[in-house]
């Protein structure tokens, strides 16, 4: 009989055995995917990694994929570790974009730092006032935020399609012949144009650097402040805050627009950085909110795992781009990262529990 | 009459209420019984696209082949469905981190696209579909003909469905065995019965659901595999199960409510009329909607603690209750 009992104490190797044991677990279902539909497992890891980290260029296209990412990622994590279960990371990068756009060509004449911080400050509010939302109905009325926050996903997609496609907004290009039959986003001015570094070949953006100082915020707020102390325990038993005197709901409201502000910073990062413009096109097809969640969950939410996990998924969605064609399996990407999810939560027990194998009582001796 | 405005949106949003309707079924099954599985829309799409597949590389006949198709996607939502019990039953993972990733793997950018991609599906319309089964004559009556007699055989099957898992929930003595495991896990312990087979039984069955949920779809809606095609449906289906306490009457009000509140962009859109909103406005109805019914209900029902199954979304370890 196979019994699985609680662990007293949990040895300090396991977690980091599990994780490792379990990724690799993740590899070998992935593999029997491939081979299921036919297609060379050891070539396509191979050229999976080699088009994320090994090729000409591919770092920097990776750090490209990973800021988002990372944004994302910090933005399901702050909430997931007050269980807000907010999956609107989607909707609020949106926002974030539409905000950021609208702010980067309004007042695109100042001086570029000023136009550039004004463009943070707008995505941050444009995530966070949408992530309010879901907070306030989460903490007034106790609807499901998860619901509430993935159904804004879809409205705030429209909004950006009715932006670009379905009127003559401020933030459609509308100049020349080719933007009235393609229609696009105006282009930003170049005082919106966000710098970056590059370091032996490498480019480093601004908003990669915003990430890592957002990370470390996020790590301050929850590891040293009494709100960060607060917000645990709050998440750990909301009953229990209560009765200690903490303002719950004040606290929820607080949580949701904090982690739609980091996902819409992410939103003003992608107008910024990379796309100078509101590209409708680009955001809604990259699930940068979706994937943020897989990263979020695979770090535990701890903000510095955040970081490495968006590095490594970055390099693999940059990696399902690049390959993208007709020998290379679409979706797999997505796959692979369902199947590291299922592997290092399933991993978890084996932290936690410890699996015993005893062979069944043989008939005679319970007959004795 | 028949092409009044509110006939065809009636007949329209219970085309469009279906899947949601399977969908929300499946879901409350596997609620009833203590598993939230918030995968539903990932599950949905595999089984879309595997019912397409069953259809197209099938050489029977029609209705052969339709049967199959949904047999397959059945099967398929079930298999998807299995994962997720596996890991929040025997391995006691986080229901919502599960069903996330149950989502995430099988959704638009996972498997199901993967599966359109490799299996080559996205190019041709399906060569079966689902067609209304009454005779032309009947379909013509006023009001009644659409709304009633113009649909397909999967719609009447979903009504059937209804009053069988009604009946089971309320007159079975394994639907109140169910019942017992979601509100009371220890207690159904106690009753000498098996709570993880209840709860994989019941979690499996809704993901079959929800695989026929997403064969509505390529079989019938649409009917062609597009990635991505149920565009929300598997989340509109989970909220539908919360509005309608966990009822599986009030789900069919619910499902065609929001059913008319998806199709009313592509009425509005072939009628063409000079007072219609933006295209953009009306699509994204269901999804307001949806946030607007769960406030009233959510507070309603956080009052009259009615409702939700008392173990939803919690383990059970019998060591530890």
């Amino acid at each position: 009989v196979i019994r699985i009992e609680r662990r007293l104490d949990q040895p300090r190797w396991l977690s980091l055995v599990v994780p490792v044991v379990s990724i690799a677990v993740a590899f070998l279902f992935a593999t029997i995917v491939l081979l299921a539909t036919h297609h060379p497992p050891l070539q396509t890891f191979r050229r999976l990694f080699q088009a994320a980290f090994l090729d000409n260029g591919a770092l920097t296209e990776t750090i490209v994929s990973a800021t988002p990412l990372a944004f994302t990622g910090l933005c399901a994590a702050v909430a997931f570790r007050m269980n807000l279960f907010n999956i609107g990371g989607e909707g609020q990068l949106y926002a974030g974009a539409i905000t950021g756009a609208t702010v980067g060509l309004l007042v695109g004449g100042a001086p570029s730092p000023v136009v550039i911080v004004a463009m943070m400050l707008a995505g941050a509010a444009g995530g966070a006032l949408l992530a309010a939302i879901p907070g306030v109905l989460r903490a007034f009325f106790s609807t499901s935020e998860i619901i509430v926050s993935l159904m804004l996903n879809y409205v705030v997609a429209l909004i950006i399609d009715y932006l670009i496609f379905g009127s003559h907004s401020y933030l459609r290009d509308s100049s020349g012949f080719e933007a009235s039959v393609f229609p696009q986003g105006k282009t930003l001015p170049d005082s919106a144009t966000w710098p970056s570094w590059t370091i032996q070949g490498l480019v480093i953006p601004l908003g990669a650097l915003v990430a890592v100082g957002v990370a470390f915020a996020v790590w301050f707020l929850y590891a040293r402040t009494r709100f960060g102390f607060e917000v645990q325990v709050i998440g750990d038993s909301a009953r229990a805050g209560r009765y200690a005197g903490m303002r719950t709901r004040r606290k929820i409201v607080a949580v949701m627009c904090l982690s739609g502000a980091i996902a819409g910073l992410g939103g003003a990062s992608q107008d910024g950085d990379f796309r100078h413009q509101l590209d409708p096109r680009g955001l809604t097809q990259a699930n940068y909110g979706y994937t943020g969640i897989v990263v979020a969950a695979l770090a535990r939410y701890n903000p510095f795992a955040v970081l490495l996990v968006a590095f490594l998924l970055g390099g693999l969605q940059n990696a399902g781009y690049t390959l993208q064609g007709a020998d290379f399996p679409n979706g797999l990407v997505g796959v692979i990262q369902g199947l590291l999810l299922f592997c290092v939560l399933g991993g978890e027990l084996f932290i936690r529990y410890r699996v015993r194998i005893e062979r069944r009582r043989s008939p005679v001796t319970e007959a004795a | 009459v028949n092409d009044a405005l509110l006939v065809v949106v009636i007949a329209q949003g219970i085309v469009y209420g279906t899947p949601l309707l399977y969908g929300a079924l499946g879901e409350l099954l596997a609620e009833r019984s203590g598993v939230l599985n918030l995968g539903v829309e990932g599950m949905m799409l595999v089984g879309a696209v595997m019912g397409f597949w069953a259809v197209q590389r099938f050489h029977v006949t029609t209705s052969v082949a339709l049967l199959a198709a949904v047999g397959v996607a059945a099967f398929a939502g079930a298999a998807i469905a299995a994962i997720h019990a596996f890991l929040v039953i025997t391995l006691r993972a986080n229901q919502i981190v599960s069903g996330l990733a149950i989502t995430i793997f099988a959704g638009v950018a996972g498997l199901s696209s993967y599966l359109g991609n490799d299996l080559d599906l996205a190019k041709s319309p399906a060569r079966h579909q689902f067609q209304e089964v009454f005779p032309k004559s009947w379909q013509d009556l006023p009001v009644v003909g659409p709304i009633v007699f113009g649909q397909s055989i999967l719609v009447y099957a979903s009504w059937v469905c209804v009053l069988l898992v009604a009946l089971y929930l309320s007159r079975t003595r394994p639907g109140l065995n169910v019942r017992a495991v979601g509100d009371s896990p220890a207690a159904a312990d106690a009753m000498g019965l098996n709570v993880s087979a209840y709860r994989y039984a019941h979690t499996l069955v809704g993901g079959a659901f929800a695989g026929v949920a997403g064969a509505t779809f390529s079989l019938s809606i649409t009917p062609q595999w597009i990635a991505g095609l149920t565009a929300g449906a598997g989340w509109i289906a989970i909220a539908l199960v919360v509005f309608s306490f966990w009822r599986p009457t009030l789900c069919l009000v619910g499902a065609y409510l929001f059913g008319a509140f998806s199709s009313l962009p592509f009425v509005l859109q072939a009628r063409d009329y000079s007072w219609a909103p933006p295209p953009e406005l009306s699509q994204s109805l269901p999804y307001l909607m949806t946030i607007v019914a769960l406030v009233l209900v959510s507070s309603r029902a956080a009052r009259l603690r009615f409702g939700a199954p008392a173990a939803l979304g919690r383990p059970y370890v019998r060591e530890e209750r």
